[in-house]
């Protein structure tokens, strides 16, 4: 929930200039800290950094849900059979499950499994579609949130050149 | 101009929104040809869509999603004319932000 999507960079600016003129007053000890941190963790307000570490499916799951999932047939992972480039893999996701609140699309061959998250609001539809880097041939897994429960659905892309390194 | 390019458009009551958006999306394991060096990650972290103050879509994206980024989602509960507000963050704290009218 980032309303104002510059209010990091602001607030790194407010910090910068802070310790330049140790001019700090006006500020309170929960402001100061909550500034400190953003400065310091260069990361986005809300991105979840320890999940885009994880290197297998399980720990991404752990450290972005908390849980573990189960394999659905309500999902559908729309993906190449082969990727000529693997720099721009056309991936998409959609799913029938009810009260659905996330989906998360997870490649495992990759440096780092988790590729992308999003959070499905009351209102917005169980569907997204997005283009992902793929370094080499691997089983590509859509996880959707239904209900407070984890579902996924997976499928194998064959790539014939890969999208990460060079 | 804005790095934000996004096309929302309403068909009865959902509206499909698809935006492409310009940022290198740098993984941090390609090199630079000319002096070999890893070039360093440099990507979208949080990219959000808000339509009458309420947030109706968020990406999370690591390094993996590809250079100029596209994505598409639908919502519900929008009309034509109405605005919706797109914006993104990156890990190196740029940010940049585009209102359109839903067509």
């Amino acid at each position: 929930m980032i309303q104002s999507p510059d209010a990091p960079d602001r607030a790194r600016r407010m910090i910068l200039k802070g310790a330049a003129v140790c001019g700090v007053a006006g500020l309170g000890l929960a402001d100061m800290t909550l500034l400190i941190g953003q400065a310091l963790a260069a990361d986005a307000k809300g991105w979840p950094a320890e999940a885009f570490k994880q290197k297998n499916e399980a720990d991404v799951l752990k450290a972005l849900y908390g849980k573990t999932a189960t394999a659905s047939d309500k999902i559908a992972l729309d993906a190449p059979e082969i990727a000529e480039n693997g720099a721009v893999v056309p991936i998409a996701v959609k799913s029938s499950l009810p009260k659905v609140t996330a989906i998360a699309i997870l490649i495992p061959h990759n440096p780092y499994t988790l590729t992308a998250a999003y959070k499905i609001p009351e209102g917005t539809e169980a569907m997204v579609a997005n283009r992902l880097k793929m370094a080499k041939t691997s089983k590509v897994i859509a996880v959707v949130e239904s209900d407070g429960k984890l579902y996924t659905a997976s499928k194998t892309v064959k790539v014939t050149v890969g999208g990460c390194g060079g | 101009m804005s790095t934000i390019r996004v096309r929302a458009v309403s068909s009865g009551d959902t509206t499909v929104v698809q935006s492409l958006i310009q940022h290198p999306m740098d993984s941090g394991f390609v090199k630079n040809k000319k002096t070999g060096k890893l070039i360093p990650p440099h990507h979208i972290e949080v990219l959000e869509f808000v339509h009458g103050g309420k947030t109706v879509f968020t990406a999370l994206w690591g390094p993996a999603v590809s250079k100029n980024p596209y994505v598409k989602f639908a919502f519900k509960g929008a009309k034509k004319g109405d605005e919706i507000k797109v914006s993104w963050v990156d890990n190196e704290g740029q940010s940049d932000t585009l209102t359109a009218k839903i067509g």
